[in-house]
């Protein structure tokens, strides 16, 4: 690891202003960014502690569930209102990592994830995400793990997170402070397309800070679900998610909300899908028409043609366990 | 406001910290890039606790921070400062193993040992979150813990069997 100077914030006006260095980086739980600054990835000139800001609590008030930033994952996960508002967001945060990590990660962190594509990662490699410009050798390399939806000719790195599929099924908000002030965005809003600049992912400027997630406890998010599907049982990253709210009066779908996870650039909210399943009867014939609007766009590349009908099949699956099995 | 680029200096200077270690309160200078599994174990002569993937991968370098199992090496020293760490080394008392270190010798819960100080670390917070009650929680709850010989059906009996032990 390279040097670096190391800063405690003392409050967030004092971290916006530490973090505001094109150079510098903030830590919260350290899982991400001290592994990409173990692989020269990430090569900060100071890393700022916000670790310890005041961050942390979840409340509820006004029907709006809002978890503060430095949430620990692990924490999230088992707070009673989250498992029972939102279980979605419970099940994605307990399928990822593993009890270690999720004691480390936060929840702010954890939106930032980085990809875990191979290329990214390793710096002989070419790369448009970690150097602009340089090309990308996973387009044609080994590419089994890399996104369907959502690509570019400049990038086909898979979002590896689980958490944010949740979140973007439940319409979440990120409230973000910096030198301008305190700003709310959906989070269809916070992630970006990789197009021709996937250096850029989220729409956080240089110096601000992620300080909560706020979601609605709209009676629909209670039956929520998430489902992941990877190469073993635990402690690995999606090959494909899905995350499912519906609500189903007798065997009509009213609402229903469907994002996929493991197959794309970024959280990837399928609302086309969610439309199909409006109004229709629950049953596999809507959850496999739902599946195919999904990927409908799915592009694939030598090793990633799986993913198509690998995330279908998850789609349909999350729907019907979310159904109650009733199809 | 940006403020000025930290020099070469200012990335290399040590930085006082203070570690509640195995129980005990204990002084460190160290430099910003030092993890707390390095610390531990060439700042602090602790070296139960195991470099293994160095990335946060294998589960060998866990230890208790502040009662809660994390991992060392995806860990800045300088970030745990003040902070409670129990390392396999502080798991004994009164010369009397852990249960759970009595369970994994009873059930032959290992074959090399490279992983064992982590995989106990990690049983031993898995047990006080009280949410591993069959065997499958425990496989699930220990599943950030690799063993390379495969000793994992040894692993699940061992914290099976310390359950209401520890």
């Amino acid at each position: 690891m390279r040097g670096f100077e190391y800063v405690v914030a003392g409050s967030a006006d004092e971290a916006r202003s530490l973090g505001a260095d094109p150079g510098a980086r903030f830590y919260a739980g350290g899982t991400t960014l001290v592994d990409l600054m173990k692989a020269d990835v990430e090569r900060p000139a100071r890393v700022v502690d916000i670790s310890r800001l005041p961050l942390a609590s979840i409340e509820e008030r006004d029907g709006v569930v809002r978890i503060g930033a430095l949430a620990r994952n692990s924490d999230v996960a088992y707070d009673a209102r989250v498992a029972s508002r939102f279980p979605a967001v419970a099940e994605a945060l307990l399928s990822g990592a593993s009890g270690q990590i999720r004691n480390a990660a936060t929840i702010g962190g954890n939106l930032l994830q980085r990809t875990r594509c191979t290329y990214f990662r390793d710096t002989r490699w070419r790369c448009n995400k970690r150097e602009p410009g340089s090309g990308c050798d996973a387009l044609d390399g080994f590419n089994r793990g890399h996104a369907v939806l959502g690509t570019s000719d400049a990038c086909i790195a898979t979002y590896p997170g689980d958490l944010a599929v949740a979140l973007a099924a439940l319409s979440a908000r990120i409230a973000i402070e910096g030198a301008g002030g305190a700003r709310t965005v959906a989070i269809d809003e916070f992630f970006v397309l990789p197009g021709e600049r996937p250096d850029r992912e989220t729409t956080l400027a240089p110096g601000e800070l992620i300080t909560a997630i706020e979601i609605d406890a709209n009676p629909l998010f209670a039956r929520s679900h998430y489902h992941k599907v990877r190469d073993r049982a635990s402690y690995e990253f999606a090959l494909a998610s899905v995350a499912c709210a519906v609500h189903v009066d007798g065997d009509r779908i009213v609402d229903a909300r469907l994002a996929l996870g493991g197959v794309a650039t970024v959280p990837w909210r399928a609302r086309a899908a969610e439309d199909a399943l409006r109004g229709a009867t629950a049953g596999e014939e809507a959850f496999r028409r739902a599946a195919a609007i999904a990927l409908s766009g799915a592009r694939a590349r030598a090793h990633n043609g799986y993913k198509n009908e690998l995330a279908q099949r998850a789609v349909v699956r999350a729907l019907r366990t979310v159904c109650g099995g009733a199809a | 406001m940006a403020t000025t680029e930290p020099s070469a200096a200012a990335r290399r200077a040590a930085v006082p910290l203070t570690l509640r270690l195995n129980g005990r309160n204990d002084s460190f200078a160290v430099e910003p890039a030092v993890t707390l599994l390095d610390l531990l174990r060439e700042r602090a002569g602790l070296t139960g606790t195991k470099k293994g993937c160095d990335r946060g991968q294998c589960g060998a370098c866990t230890v208790l921070v502040n009662g809660r199992r994390t991992l060392s090496c995806l860990a800045l020293a300088l970030a745990h400062d003040g902070d409670d760490v129990v390392t396999i080394e502080g798991l004994a008392e009164d010369g009397r193993l852990h249960p759970v270190q009595a369970a994994f010798i009873e059930h032959d819960a290992f074959q090399c040992g490279f992983c064992t100080p982590g995989q106990i670390l990690s049983a031993v917070a898995v047990l006080a979150e009280g949410r591993a009650g069959t065997e499958d929680e425990i496989r699930e709850a220990m599943s950030g813990n690799i063993c390379r010989c495969g000793a994992y059906t040894n692993i699940v009996a061992a914290i099976a069997a310390a359950r209401g032990r520890a």
